[in-house]
Parts: structure tokens; C-alpha cells; sequence
């Protein structure tokens, strides 16, 4: 690790005055990624600015209407918790398929989705539910939150407060993970909403991306074999040492199938 | 016998203080004023130093020292060396290029040593390391262990033409091509062996310590074989002599073959010790292990099995590329020779058997001994090809080995490839194994398998390996440039406790426990007053070290041969004690009798009078304290059946493990608990070979699975429980008649997992896929075989 | 640029140096002289590391020790109480769930937080929560049944 100072403000305005004065500051909710960028020299910055203090980013609020999720909330605490599971076990569930329980007992959803890895979990499930991020200065909707590989609509010096979650009629999210990472190869998840139904892929692109012809065949029969016959085009799609373009694509297809088939069945 | 005799399961003495954070690995040590080593690697598969520059490093603070081979050459440290010469057809000798442990005019792989840098902190020698600017002129890299060899490929060595090491053979060409050609059956099978890194857990580290003072070199290190490293080190690198270096390998997590080598980091951390007159520390990293330690495997292979019309095996023609990586490592050449071709027989009765073998240099990290070196690539052919026969002859699987096995009553047996047999009985354990595996059952359990969409394969490996390496002639006639004994002295002390020192190391395989059950047994005094001490060649006799499943049956072998002499000596001792003849006393159970009478002394009692030796035999010298070396007749073979059943998805190509079992033949078992322990971990190294990992470089040489992000090591959740038997052959060949067991998974099971993969796949026109049959290659392997299907 | 930091480990109340990039591997390594919990990746993903922090497993590779002011760290060497081996360490020994034991200190505090959570884990439990725990020697065979063994006990003795 190159050397850095290290702050742990107390108020959400003291950190992004920070972030907007240090160029290289770069905030830290659970450290799960940015720990192991710093310890392989990936990134040099001069401040590493805690959210650890700042308690009310902390927590899960569940209404009639939806799922409110601090951004300092761990995956593991989004996994145990008895209110998600309630609202919405899909969510519960994908949180609990992120990492290992050790990164779960640190890494948080704030983090997850400011990152953006594009093999990350979380992206689909704010995209697969129409979830909106809440930040210290506006309300962005996930679908316009995720811009690209590694992307947000974060601006600088603007921090996730929180994640609020609309309750879907159902949804399940599938994963084909990465034999040796576990990150997702393909990631799919699918909800029916008040809006309408949503299939959200993660993994398998530069950037979560959500499926309209699945949509919109799922919209007229909400069934395993809708999606059967949609697949989606390899152009775009990663392509690496564990997974070719064409086997993402197949497997787009297949998880979106045995998310459907798991939303009805649980 | 005790409850801490031979056989029993006793619990691990070695434990309490694993379990405890009380162990002492490498990276536990510090040396008072003690700095740091950051090695700076090569980015570049293949590449001519044109400068380095040492300006800026050296401005850094904290920065120690930074330096280059040059200064390593102009100091006159050897190169890094192979302790075999294999000889070709031509009758010539391997070529063996240069391999300095710092580069000098070019860096040969990813990760080659550029230089070092010592600092006052780990920090300062990685910050110092990352400012050596170093100006490479890049080549082209050859990579490809296939076509490394052929016309037009980039040339790493001067001294090897074509990139080719060796080109070397064994068995008769032309027999064999005959029995081909009237053989009523052949089967042709081409495959890879996939490239593994080792991966022990402990990543390798040195600490090394020049006295200037007595001129002594202390180093400890994370070594197999301690005495080696020290042998190495100071007879052909020429860091030290003998005598002024002390090597101690202390508690090691885990080795697999990659800590039997001397490399580059240890030699220049001794050798920069004395520069700088300070200790310096160096522990890898694991992206440094991953390019760093000696990976196994990795073979291109055609293998061809020829059989009559009824089965009968007549012949078999193996042609196999090896890499050997970018340098020859310690024991890189015999691997894919000596420990490989001569285990192509198998447990069969093949009469003919013709392999030919190219090592060749290729642009990537040296390979060497991985656990089981050589044999799983044997076993794997051998096995493959049989399974494969036996879908082509319509004959079960079990059914066409059977008629091919070495019958029990053949035994001494002579294969065509060198080794002979000393004892075994195939039959038994295949017996054994379709039992524990219920293969009965199978037909029904794929059946319910198809209701659920899956595909259910059951796949056979019976597996030999030769072991116990080995007796020393034989080594010494095939190229070996060291004896392969072991040692061990026994010391009792006055007051009736024993210390044995031994040659061997320990790194998971449990000795502290093993070892003391032997000589409790032996001699007759309680488990607990019995001390092994390894891994310092301060305080242990020369001894090869651990590596091959040799700790067993050589090793223990030679603590037998100790214990025989203090049995003898101590007879000499209590016949004055208990006044009469030496030839009258027995030992038995601790106590020294004279033969027909109730008259006795205990062992300690005899330990004490050899001490204090106050009523003492004239001619007898004090102490008791006796050293055997032990040269094994021959080598040991462990054999066995594993048989792997797998549920496949064909949606999306992963495989699923159900069940695995083994039985196995490790002639008498010291330990079962420990045995078994053994066998679980090889399994599961197998099956990492067979379904998870390879190590895989881009056309440039970069390696592209140089992490835990991309090199998929096996998982808890991968695996199932397995089911483990044995049955007992004891060799006749060694005192204790142990066999040894420390590789036979890791042997037997790529070949049963894939036979097992190819048997499900079978029903889907699927005929090959490689190892390891990743989710990605099956799913791709079923999607051709329906294309081809539906032309 | 050294800041102190105070916390408690294995129950006592320590104070210590660190710079703020000190990992708390470092700290308790090199700083405390913990040697007990080690380092077997740099990708946080081997679990060698693996500590508690006020009672759940955390990788200590990847988390700073300036994080861990004012908190509650258990090491393996904090374990054993009274000089009684707890029951996840005593199964692991009767178990064979070890062979070189470099990657065991971790091993049994991630069991330790698992069977907290569910006294009696099912075998697929258990290795589904062994992801971030590589073992290299053992074959997981007897870590499993050790871990759910331990699982037992630790509650048996809870009563
Ligand atoms: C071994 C291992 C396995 C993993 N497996 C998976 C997996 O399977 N699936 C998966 O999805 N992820 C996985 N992860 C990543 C893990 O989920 C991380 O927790 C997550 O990506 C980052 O969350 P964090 O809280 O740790 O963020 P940090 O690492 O602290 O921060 C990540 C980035 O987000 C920024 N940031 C953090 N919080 C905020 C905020 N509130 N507002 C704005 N910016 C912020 C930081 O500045 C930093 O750039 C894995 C990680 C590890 C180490
Ligand atoms: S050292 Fe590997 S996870 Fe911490
Ligand atoms: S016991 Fe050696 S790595 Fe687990």
C-alpha cells in the first residue's frame, strides 16, 4: 500500500468537503474493495475518508410500500434480516450469495453500488427491482444510476445515503458464479413489479443491463418458457479465461429461466 | 501394543499448538535489525535487459541496498541448478542454460528476477523496487508447450536449439509399432495435461543471517529438505561452505513439491545478507507465489493403447511434450521421464510399452515435482486410454481391467519400463472399491438423474505409483545426481525420554506424531517421552528430506534401523547389568530379560547406566545413542481403485462430485487417521485438477490466472464427504512393510473424475474434453457434439 | 505519520503505533506479536487471516488497524479460556482437521462465528460457509466434520 492519511469525519458534510477539496481522497464504507485495490498498489490516494462513524447510514426500514437500506448496511446484516426476507427474499437472498461471511460482515450495499463492478450482485438487484439510490444531493433511479464498467452518476463529492426498494409481487435473482472469484459470470434478476416486469443481468456485460424482450415476454406470461426462446446478442458481452461471450449469452438465458421459475415457486 | 501403537488413530501431538496460534511458520521469525527483500520481476515473458538503473531506488527512503546479477555474477554466486541429467536418444545430456538467480542480459518469463531491493521496511523495499527503472528490448515469447520445439519459434536458450531440453525415449519402437500393426484393437487418445500451481497455503519466504563474526549463515526458510537447500546452497552455488551454513526450515504450511527446490529468492537473500551485514526477511506474496513457485504438470500428450479381440493389452505408444518452463529447476528434468514413462504399465500386463519424450523450454515459470510428479500424468494416460478401450470394446470398464491386471500371484512383477513390482493385489482393491462406490446401484442412480435433467457418469482409476524414493544405485544409474537414503539417529537421554532426530520434514504430514508411535512401539517406552526433531541441519543428520512419500518408507525405515541398533547396543548394556551373556537377552515391551528367567531391566534404566556409567561394561563406549542411514532396496508401490460418480448439467456444464471413493493399498498403515488425511487432500487436489484448475498464459506469456480472482482453487463447497478404505499388502522390501501415501489422490483422481465426465457425456455424443472440465468447456463440449449431431 | 491505536485484544486493552495504512494483520503480527493469524493471499479471499471483531469473523487482511480503535478483537491465541481449549479447537484436534495448520487459526475463528450463528449447521452449511476459507493440505473432508462437531459442543456447553 502507498501511504494515505486516514479520517473518519462525523457528519456527511465534513466528508464530502474533504472529497471535494483532496483530489485523491476517495471514500471507504466497508473496505472490501477498496483495501484490496490499495494493498495491490492499483490505486494511490492521499485520504482514505471513513463512513464508519456516521451511523445513520446504518439500517433497514421496511414500510407497507418498500425497503429503505442505509448504505452502510453490510450484506450480511441485508441477508439475516428478518424484514427483507419478509418484503422481499429475493434481495435477502442475493445478499447473501455476495462473497464470503467474512466479506459480508464488512462490505456494504453503499459500497457494492458505488463501486459498480461489473460482476457485481447488487446492480441487478437495484435494476431487477426499479430500486432508487438516495444521495446526499438528489434521488437517482437505478436505471440511471449504473452509467458503466466501474461508472456511477455520482458526481464528485456526492454520497449514497441510502437505497430505497419497491416491494415486488415476486422476483428471484440466479447466479452462475465464477468457479475461482464467485463474483458473478452471470447474474439474473427477475421481478414482477407495479410497473411491470423487470430482468436485470448482471455479469455478463460491461455494466448491468436489463432485457426488454425477456420483459416483455414474461409481461404476457409470467412462466419458465417465456424466456426460453429470447436470447440475448454476444456483441458487448465479456468475454475471459472462465466464460466466452456465447456461453454468457446461454447462460443470460438459463438463469433468467430458473429466476422466473424460482419467483413462482417461492 | 497401546493405544498409541502402529494402527492406531492417535490424535496429533503436532496439533495443540496449531490450533492454538502457536505454530512457528517462516514469517513468525524476525531477526534483530533485520531488513527487507522486494524482488523487481520481469514484466515481460521474454526480453533483453538493456539498463538498469539504480539512481532513483536509491534515493528512496528507507532504501537499503538495491542490487542486480551482475553484482550476483561479479561475486561469483552460481547459477540456480538441476540435479538430474537426463540423456536423450542420441545418447547426449539434457542442456541445462544458465539460470542465474538475478538476470543478467534477459529475462525469460513473467516474473524472472530483475533485482532485488533491501529495505529498512517492507514498505521502503517495495517503493524502492517499483523505482529501479529498468529498460527491457521486448521478443517474441514462445508459450505453447505443443509448438515450442517446432521450426520458427522463438529461442530462449542458446544452448538448446529449438527450445528442446531433451529429446528422450524408453521401451522398444520398433516392437511396439509391430504389435500395433497386428493388433486387433487401438484406440488413439490426444490430451493435455493442464498446468497447476502448487499453492500451498504458506506462501515461500526466507530469512537469512550472516555472522560476520564467526562467518556463519543462518538461514530458515520454508524447505522440504532442509539438508539440500544447505547441499545446494553451498557445493554449486558456492553462497557458503557446508559447514558455515545452517539451514532450518521450521513449521511449513504445506509444500505439494513446490518447496523442494532451491530458488532464486533464498540464494540472493543470503547472499545480500552478507553485502549489507544485516538479515534480510524476504515472504511472497501470492501474486509473487503464483509466478514464482515451480508449477507442475503441463504435458501435450498422444497416447495409443493396442489390444487384441479380446481385450487383452499387446502394446502401448505414448508421445509426450513437457514443459519445463523458462529454466531447469531442481528436479525438473526427471519428472516428466523417470518419474512419468516408467509408470505408464500401470496395474496391467501391457507387454510393450514405447514412450518418447520432449522437454522443451518454453517462456513461462520452471515446472518441476507437483504432488505425485509424473505419476497422475502416467495415470491419467494409462486410465484414459483403458476407459476409452473399454467403450469401444463394449466391455464394463471394471470387467477389461480386470483382464489386464498383474494377478496377486505374479508378484515379484517386471514391467517393460523399468520398475519392478514387489507386491500388490489389484484384484482386492477393485473388489473393494466397486463395494464402498455400490456400482450396483449406479444404473438406478443415473436413471433417477436423467428424471432430473442431469447427466450421471461413473468413472474408474486404478492407479500404481512408485514411491519411497529410492534406492540410490538405481537413481545414480539414471541420472540422479544424489543418493536418496534417509537417516535418523536416536537418542535416549539419562532420564529415559528419546529424541530422534531424522532427516526428513514435516509440512502437514504429521511425523511428530507417526514417528513417535513407531519408536514407542519399537522400544518399548511411553508415546509421550518420545520427541522427533527435523528441519534443522544444526541438530538433525544429513537426510534427503520429504517429498515422493518417501518419509514412510524411507525415512521410518531408517528410525527402524536405529532403533535395531539401540535394541543391540542396549542388549550389550543389560547382559553386564543383569550379569550375563548379550546373545541371552530378549527385548520386549521396553525391558531388557534374560531369556528363560524373570530377571529384567527397563530401557531407561539401560539409558541411565549408559549416562552415568558407574557399573559399566569395559569395552562398551557410554551413551545411547545410535544413527542408521537407510538405502531402500527398491522403491514402494501403492496402489489402488478410486472410482468418481458425477451429475452434469448440461444447461450449463457444471459437474457435480456425488460421491468418490477409494480404496487404496499402502501396505501397513502406522497411522489410519493420518492415512486418510492424506488420501482426502490428494483427492481434493485431484479433482482441482481435473474440474478446476489450470494455469493459463496469453500468447504473450502473461499469466492470465496469476491470482485467487482467476486460478480456481477447490472450495468445501466443491467436493463431497469421501468414503476411504484400505487394504493391507505390506511390502516385503522395507522393515516396517509401508508402502507410503501421501500422493495417491492427488494420483488417481484426475483420471477417475474424468472418466466419470466422459461416461456421463458419452450419452450426449460428447467423445473429449480437457481438463479441467470447466462449466465453460463441458457446456461447450455438449453444444458442439449437437451440432455435429445435427449435420 | 504514526497514529496511536487503542483497542482491546483477547481481552486486554492494548495500545499501539500504526501507520494508517498498517493492516491489522500487521498490527497484531508484527505490532502485538500475535503470530497466530497469518497471511495466504493478497486478493482477501484465502481466510487465513480471519479474526473476530467484536464477535464476527473479519478478513484482518483487509481492514485497517486504524478501523479497529475502540473495538474488540479476538485472535486464535485468545481462544482457549482458562487454558481449556474451546470446543471448536478440541474438535478440530479430535477430528484430524488439520494437517500443516497454516490454514486452521483461521479456519476455526470462521467456524467459531458460523456455529454462534447455527449450533448445528448442516454439512452443506458448513461448506457453503467455508467459501472464504482455502485449506490446501486437508481435503475439507475433516474440517467439515470437525466444524460440525465444534458446532455441537459449543452449544451442548452452553447448555
Ligand atoms: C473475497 C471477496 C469476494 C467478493 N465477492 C463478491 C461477490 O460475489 N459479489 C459482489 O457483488 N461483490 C463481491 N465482493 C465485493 C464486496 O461486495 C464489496 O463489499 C463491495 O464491492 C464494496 O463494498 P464496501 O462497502 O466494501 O466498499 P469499499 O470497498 O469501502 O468502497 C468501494 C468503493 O465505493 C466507494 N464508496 C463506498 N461507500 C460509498 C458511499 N456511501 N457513497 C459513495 N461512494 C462510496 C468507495 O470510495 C470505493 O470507491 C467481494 C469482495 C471480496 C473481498
Ligand atoms: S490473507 Fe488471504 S484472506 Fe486475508
Ligand atoms: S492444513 Fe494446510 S492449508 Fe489447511
Amino acid at each position: 500500500m502507498y501511504e494515505f492519511e486516514y479520517q473518519k469525519p462525523k457528519t456527511l458534510a465534513a466528508a464530502a468537503d474533504v472529497l471535494k477539496k483532496k483530489k485523491d481522497a476517495k471514500l471507504m464504507a466497508g473496505g472490501m474493495t477498496l483495501i484490496p485495490t490499495l494493498k495491490l498498489r492499483l490505486a494511490k490516494l492521499s485520504h482514505v475518508v471513513d463512513l464508519a462513524g456516521m451511523k445513520d447510514l446504518v439500517g433497514i426500514k421496511a414500510t407497507k410500500a418498500g425497503v429503505t437500506i442505509g448504505a452502510m448496511t453490510t450484506h450480511g446484516a441485508v441477508a439475516a434480516s428478518a424484514a427483507v426476507k419478509k418484503a422481499i427474499p429475493a434481495l435477502a437472498h442475493l445478499a447473501d450469495g455476495i462473497g464470503d461471511p467474512a466479506v459480508r460482515n464488512r462490505g456494504t450495499i453503499g459500497g457494492s453500488i458505488s463501486n459498480n463492478d461489473p460482476a457485481a450482485d447488487y446492480p441487478a438487484g437495484l435494476v431487477g427491482l426499479g430500486a432508487t439510490v438516495v444521495t446526499t444531493q438528489r434521488k437517482i433511479p437505478a436505471d440511471k444510476f449504473f452509467l458503466g464498467m466501474f461508472e456511477t452518476a455520482l458526481k464528485r463529492g456526492e454520497i449514497v445515503k441510502a437505497v430505497e426498494f419497491p416491494i415486488p409481487k415476486r422476483a428471484a435473482y440466479m447466479k452462475f458464479p465464477n468457479p475461482a472469484s464467485r463474483y458473478a459470470i452471470v447474474g439474473v434478476f427477475v421481478a414482477e413489479t407495479a410497473d411491470g416486469v423487470r430482468v436485470a443481468v448482471t455479469g455478463a456485460g460491461g455494466c448491468v443491463f436489463r432485457v426488454p424482450e425477456m420483459e416483455a415476454a414474461l409481461a404476457k406470461k409470467f412462466a419458465p418458457e417465456s424466456v426460453v426462446g429470447v436470447s440475448i446478442p454476444t456483441d458487448g458481452l465479456n468475454e475471459d479465461i472462465h466464460a466466452s461471450a456465447e456461453y454468457r449469452a446461454h447462460l443470460v438465458t438459463v438463469m433468467a429461466k430458473r429466476a422466473v421459475a424460482a419467483a413462482i415457486g417461492g | 501394543m497401546t493405544d498409541m501403537s502402529i494402527g492406531r488413530a492417535v490424535k496429533r501431538t503436532e496439533d495443540l499448538r496449531f490450533i492454538t496460534g502457536k505454530g512457528h511458520y517462516l514469517d513468525d521469525f524476525s531477526r534483530p535489525h533485520q531488513t527487507y527483500a522486494a524482488f523487481v520481476r520481469s514484466p515481460h515473458a521474454h526480453a533483453e535487459i538493456k539498463k538498469i538503473n539504480k539512481t532513483k531506488a536509491l534515493k528512496v527512503p528507507g532504501v537499503v541496498a538495491v542490487l542486480t546479477g551482475d553484482e550476483l555474477a561479479a561475486d561469483k554466486i552460481g547459477t540456480l541448478i538441476c540435479g538430474w541429467v537426463i540423456k536423450g536418444k542420441d545418447g547426449s545430456p539434457h542442456k541445462a542454460p544458465p539460470h542465474p538467480a538475478l538476470a543478467t542480459k534477459k529475462v525469460r518469463y513473467v516474473g524472472d528476477h530483475v533485482a532485488v531491493v533491501i529495505g529498512e521496511t517492507l514498505d521502503a523495499a517495495k517503493d524502492g523496487a517499483e523505482a529501479v527503472e529498468v529498460e527491457y528490448r521486448t521478443l517474441p515469447a514462445a508459450v505453447d508447450t505443443a509448438s515450442a520445439h517446432k521450426p520458427g519459434q522463438p529461442q530462449l536458450h542458446a544452448e538448446a536449439p529449438n527450445n528442446l531440453c531433451y529429446d528422450w525415449e524408453i521401451g522398444d519402437r520398433a516392437k511396439v509399432d509391430a504389435a500395433f500393426s497386428g493388433a486387433a484393437h487401438a484406440v488413439k487418445l490426444q490430451f493435455v495435461n493442464n498446468r497447476l500451481v502448487p499453492n500451498a497455503i504458506e506462501p515461500r519466504a526466507a530469512l537469512a543471517d550472516y555472522d560476520t563474526g564467526s562467518g556463519e549463515f543462518t538461514l530458515y526458510t520454508t524447505s522440504q529438505n532442509p539438508h539440500v537447500a544447505r547441499l545446494v546452497l553451498s557445493a554449486f552455488i558456492g553462497i557458503a561452505p557446508e559447514h558455515k551454513l545452517r539451514v532450518i526450515a521450521p513449521d511449513v504450511g504445506g509444500g505439494f513439491g513446490s518447496k523442494i527446490f532451491i530458488y532464486a529468492e533464498e540464494t540472493v537473500a543470503l547472499w545480500a545478507a552478507r553485502k549489507i551485514g544485516r538479515p534480510v526477511k524476504w515472504t511472497a506474496e501470492r501474486s509473487e507465489s503464483f509466478v514464482s513457485d515451480a508449477h507442475g504438470r503441463d504435458h501435450v500428450t498422444t497416447a495409443e493403447l493396442a489390444t487384441d479381440k479380446d481385450g487383452k493389452f499387446l502394446a502401448m505408444r505414448v508421445n509426450t511434450v513437457a514443459n519445463l518452463g523458462a529454466y531447469l529447476s531442481t528436479f525438473a528434468s526427471a519428472v516428466p521421464t523417470y518419474l512419468y514413462a516408467t509408470l505408464l504399465a500401470g496395474q496391467y500386463k501391457t507387454p510393450l510399452i514405447y514412450c518418447d519424450v520432449q522437454g522443451v523450454f518454453t517462456n513461462t515459470t520452471p515446472v518441476d515435482a507437483y504432488r505425485g510428479a509424473g505419476r497422475p500424468e502416467a495415470t491419467y494416460v494409462v486410465e484414459r486410454l483403458v476407459e476409452e478401450m473399454a467403450a469401444k470394446l463394449k466391455i464394463a470398464p471394471d470387467e477389461l481391467r480386470r483382464r489386464n491386471f498383474v494377478q496377486a500371484n505374479e508378484f515379484p512383477y517386471t514391467t517393460p519400463v523399468i520398475h519392478q513390482y514387489d507386491c500388490g493385489d489389484f484384484q482386492r482393491a477393485q473388489r473393494e472399491a466397486l463395494r464402498v462406490a455400490d456400482v450396483a446401484g449406479f444404473a438406478q442412480r443415473k436413471a433417477d438423474a436423467k428424471k432430473r435433467g442431469k447427466l450421471r457418469g461413473l468413472g474408474y482409476s486404478s492407479y500404481i505409483e512408485a514411491c519411497g524414493i529410492a534406492p540410490s544405485a538405481a537413481v545414480g544409474s539414471l541420472g540422479g545426481g544424489v543418493g536418496l537414503w534417509e537417516s535418523a539417529t536416536i537418542r535416549f537421554n539419562p532420564t529415559g525420554n528419546v529424541s530422534i532426530h531424522v532427516g526428513t520434514h514435516s509440512h502437514g504430514q504429521s511425523h511428530q506424531t507417526t514417528f513417535a508411535q513407531v519408536v514407542a512401539d519399537r522400544l518399548g517406552v511411553p508415546f509421550e517421552s518420545v520427541e522427533i526433531v527435523e528441519g534443522d541441519t544444526a541438530r538433525t543428520p544429513f537426510g534427503m528430506g520429504t517429498y515422493g512419500s518417501r518419509s514412510a518408507a524411507v525415512g521410518l525405515s531408517a528410525v527402524s534401523k536405529a532403533a535395531d541398533k539401540i535394541v543391540e547396543k542396549g542388549k550389550k548394556i543389560a547382559g553386564h547389568l543383569l550379569e550375563a551373556a548379550p546373545q541371552d537377552i530378549e527385548f520386549r515391551d521396553g525391558k531388557f530379560r534374560v531369556m528363560g528367567t524373570d530377571k529384567e531391566v527397563g530401557i531407561a534404566q539401560v539409558a541411565f547406566a549408559a549416562y552415568v556409567p558407574h557399573n559399566y561394561p569395559k569395552d562398551l563406549e557410554p551413551g545411547f545413542e545410535e544413527t542408521a542411514f537407510y538405502d531402500p532396496l527398491n522403491f514402494s508401490f501403492p496402489a489402488g481403485t478410486h472410482v468418481a460418480e458425477v451429475e452434469i448439467d448440461p444447461e450449463t456444464g457444471t459437474t457435480e462430485i456425488v460421491n468418490y471413493s477409494a480404496v487404496d493399498d499402502f501396505g501397513t498403515i502406522i497411522n489410519p487417521m493420518i492415512v486418510e488425511g492424506q488420501v482426502h487432500g490428494g483427492i481434493v487436489q485431484g479433482v482441482g485438477q481435473a474440474l478446476l484448475e489450470g494455469a493459463v498464459y496469453d500468447a504473450d506469456g502473461q499469466l492470465a490466472s496469476g491470482s485467487y480472482m482467476d486460478y480456481t482453487m477447490p472450495r468445501a463447497d466443491n467436493v463431497p464427504s469421501f468414503k476411504v478404505e484400505t487394504i493391507v499388502v505390506p511390502s516385503p522390501l522395507n522393515p516396517l512393510g509401508v508402502k507410503g501415501c501421501g500422493e495417491a489422490g492427488a494420483i488417481a483422481a484426475p483420471a477417475a473424475v474424468m472418466n466419470a465426465v466422459h461416461d456421463a457425456l458419452r450419452a450426449v455424443g460428447v467423445d473429449k474434453v480437457e481438463m479441467p472440465a470447466t462449466p465453460h468447456r463441458v457446456w461447450s463440449a455438449i453444444r458442439n457434439a449437437k451440432k455435429k449431431a445435427a449435420k | 505519520m504514526d497514529v496511536n491505536v487503542s483497542l482491546t485484544v483477547n481481552g486486554k486493552k492494548v495500545t499501539g503505533k500504526a501507520e494508517p495504512r498498517t493492516l491489522l494483520v500487521q498490527f497484531l503480527r508484527e505490532t502485538l506479536g500475535l503470530t497466530g493469524t497469518h497471511v495466504g493471499c493478497d486478493t482477501s479471499q484465502c481466510g487465513a487471516c480471519v479474526v473476530h471483531i467484536d464477535g464476527v469473523s473479519v478478513k484482518s487482511c483487509t481492514i485497517l488497524a486504524v478501523q479497529c480503535e475502540g473495538k474488540k478483537v479476538t485472535t486464535i491465541e485468545g481462544l482457549a479460556k482458562d487454558g481449556k481449549l474451546h470446543p471448536m479447537q478440541q474438535a478440530f484436534h479430535e477430528n484430524h482437521g488439520l494437517q500443516c495448520g497454516f490454514c486452521t487459526p483461521g479456519m476455526i475463528m470462521s467456524a467459531v462465528d458460523l456455529a454462534k450463528r447455527n449450533p448445528k449447521p448442516s454439512e452443506t452449511e458448513v461448506r457453503e460457509w467455508l467459501e472464504g476459507n482455502i485449506c490446501r493440505c486437508t481435503g475439507y473432508h475433516n474440517i467439515v466434520k470437525a466444524i460440525m462437531a465444534g458446532a455441537q459442543a459449543s452449544h451442548d456447553l452452553k447448555g
